[in-house]
């Protein structure tokens, strides 16, 4: 597959134009990618009704990577993001997830994957309402069975580290719309997930709060973390490393952002 | 999540939505209440029933004429006819006949209007014998009651209930007072003590003279020789089968009567009364408890119509909960618990309505409401568990739904 082809030359050129990226550890390559997509495909039924979203995707993205997936709506992009978010199963092909298959765990196996290998980032934000920030950010680790002391600690920990260290007791209603999706940020890394997955993250902020977002997600990518993000805004995109198009369920380019 | 989190979780979404949570916890509180006062009114009724029973004497045998109980049921004109006479009592006597038979007083009722030279009083007049006050397990307060020779000689003696005497003369103090019952007049002998507020209350209004006096001067004609009930004390609990024997025999042959389904008579002890009275109490409470506890079910529909509301609300939030990583079990169990707590909310709340309601209404209605501590944690646990029942399915939806559909609803 062309796809398969121009896949491997991204990963490897990733590493070659990616002055900014922090040292990552050596041998690199010979672990397992963080996300490993082999022929993945997704078939939506209704009735008689199918509907192929996704059509044979192979990629994969290895730890410490920073990568934009765009498309235009109904090119698949967001089950794309579903499968690489362990929200939804593929109908067709393999998917590794840190080296572990996940492509057909059960719904509680998923829940625990989700869990600890993968921090959310939404559109929305979708913080709850009624909790100050400290208790959304330490959500995932209270399902993640974590002791109650060591969640406050670490949740304020991931505030300060989203520069919220000033605002934990506030609700979201109290916050800016660039502090709630830095709250959500926070909730995301607090449980030191391989994977970082923002789903138009930018989508409800004005510039001012989208600029301060990303550059949040240019630190993080400094930290050596993993980061994946789906758009469709190119100038968001652009902040991206490498960026992979998606287009009718197939990855239509997946190139090296220049910058 | 452990429990004293989701409790938290819980506790916290049923605060978030006050007006909606209290509307539903009423649902179950006025259930819950109804369900107890209903018991305890059954449970008090029962105790001023046995109460007042018991407050007739002890090892009683109670004859009251008319026609017997049967198991169908009770047969018309039961106690109004006048089959018993003073004859029998005066039979029942005999230690020969009836030797398990301590005591005998035939008692012969009648309401007349008692006067003084300044006022009258009406109250239930009792012709009665001597023993009367050994069978009744009466005392007096003051004077003497009448001796069998006043009963045999017809004296004009009358003995007060204390009510009585306060209503005629303004004080219990009556010994030596005058009254006249229909144109005869009497010497106040003695006036009874006070039963207490526990018993009827017609066991301390009432002017008791001797039976002969009763029979013949003051009621006379056909009717002189019937009494309302005759009274027969057992010398003790184990006699008591044996005494009933005794008199039914005796009255039998008295009355020529052949067969003890013929008889026109009828012999009760006062356990036997008691448990007929609690048998018909307990099948009314039993009723009415049902009646109320349709109500529980309506609050517990309630329970799960507000659930399946904040089920639908949240979506979102579930969503997000379980992007997170919250499992299947642990979105259900936050939404059982809610539900639960819902649920004992109205339980608790409704137990203290319902106590306090038992502390009030017996002032305002005149009886009794007992609140008993099985009712109270019974009702309790039902509200608990109808919480924890009707907020299964709303629970299982929540717990079904599909991360992706539910972070995509709006």
């Amino acid at each position: 597959m062309a796809e398969a082809l121009s896949f491997d030359t991204g990963t490897d050129t990733d590493t070659g134009t990616d002055t900014r990226s922090a040292p990552r550890p050596a041998g690199r390559h010979g672990a397992d990618p963080v996300i490993d997509l082999h022929g993945a495909g997704k078939t939506y039924r209704t009735g008689t009704l199918e509907y192929e979203a996704l059509r044979g995707i192979d990629l994969q993205i290895h730890e410490g990577e920073y990568v934009a997936i765009m498309g235009p709506s109904g090119s698949g992009k967001s089950t794309l993001m579903n499968i690489i978010g362990c929200l939804d199963t593929l109908t067709a092909g393999e998917y590794h997830l840190s080296g572990d298959d996940v492509s057909e765990l059960d719904e509680v196996e998923l829940a625990q994957i989700r869990n600890r290998r993968i921090g959310f980032v939404f559109q929305q934000f979708n913080l709850l309402a009624s909790l100050p920030a400290w208790r959304n950010v330490e959500l995932p680790l209270m399902y993640g069975r974590v002791p109650m002391h060591e969640r406050k600690q670490r949740a304020i920990e991931a505030l300060e580290r989203v520069g919220l260290g000033d605002r934990l007791a506030n609700r979201p209603g109290e916050l800016s719309g660039g502090q709630q999706q830095r709250v959500a940020v926070a909730r995301a890394l607090v449980g030191e997930p391989s994977l970082i997955l923002a789903d138009e993250p930018t989508g409800n902020l004005d510039s001012t709060s989208t600029t301060d977002v990303l550059g949040l997600f240019d630190e993080l990518h400094a930290q050596g973390r993993t980061l994946v993000l789906i758009t469709h805004e190119l100038e968001v995109a652009q902040r991206a490393r490498r960026i992979v198009w998606v287009r009718d369920g197939r990855i239509h380019t997946d190139e090296v952002n220049g910058r | 999540m452990s429990w004293t989190e989701t409790l938290r979780t819980g506790l916290s979404a049923v605060r978030a939505h006050g007006l909606r949570s209290t509307l539903t916890v009423l649902g179950i509180l006025i259930g819950i209440a109804a369900v107890i006062l209903t018991v305890g009114l059954g449970l008090g009724t029962q105790k001023d029933v046995s109460a007042q029973i018991s407050a007739l004497g002890s090892n009683l045998l109670i004859v009251t004429p008319g026609s017997s109980t049967d198991t169908s049921g009770m047969r018309g004109g039961f106690g109004s006819s006048a089959t018993l006479t003073r004859a029998d009592a005066a039979a029942l006597t005999s230690e020969v006949t009836a030797p398990d038979v301590a005591a005998v007083a035939a008692e012969k009722t009648s309401s007349l209007s008692v006067e003084t030279s300044s006022t009258n009083w009406t109250t239930s007049v009792v012709g009665t014998s001597a023993a009367w006050t050994d069978v009744r397990g009466r005392e007096l307060a003051s004077g003497a009651f009448f001796t069998a020779d006043d009963d045999a000689a017809g004296a004009a003696v009358v003995v007060l209930g204390s009510q009585t005497a306060t209503e005629l003369f303004g004080t219990t103090d009556a010994v030596g007072q005058v009254v006249t019952i229909e144109d005869l007049t009497f010497t106040v002998v003695g006036v009874l003590t006070e039963e207490g507020a526990d018993a009827a209350s017609d066991l301390d209004d009432l002017a008791v003279i001797p039976l002969s006096t009763m029979a013949d001067q003051v009621v006379g004609g056909t009717d002189r020789n019937s009494v309302s009930t005759i009274y027969l004390q057992a010398e003790s609990t184990d006699q008591l089968s044996a005494a009933n024997q005794e008199a039914e025999t005796l009255l039998l042959n008295l009355h020529s009567i052949s067969s003890v389904d013929d008889a026109d008579f009828s012999i009760n002890s006062q356990d036997s009364l008691v448990s007929t009275a609690t048998a018909v109490y307990r099948t009314l409470t039993v009723l009415l408890t049902g009646i109320a506890g349709l109500s529980l079910l309506v609050g517990g529909i309630g329970v799960m119509n507000i659930m399946l509301v904040s089920v639908t609300e949240r979506t979102r939030e579930i969503g997000l909960r379980k992007a997170l990583g919250a499992p299947p079990w642990a979105i259900r169990r936050q939404f059982l618990v809610e539900a639960t707590v819902l649920g004992l909310a109205g339980g608790v709340l409704g137990a203290g309505l319902g106590i306090v309601a038992a502390r009030v209404l017996p002032d305002l209605l005149d009886t009794s409401i007992v609140v008993s501590g099985v009712a109270v944690a019974g009702s309790i646990a039902i509200a608990m568990a109808i919480g924890l029942v009707f907020g299964v399915y709303p629970a299982t939806r929540a717990a079904r739904l599909a991360p992706i559909d539910a972070l995509r609803s709006e």
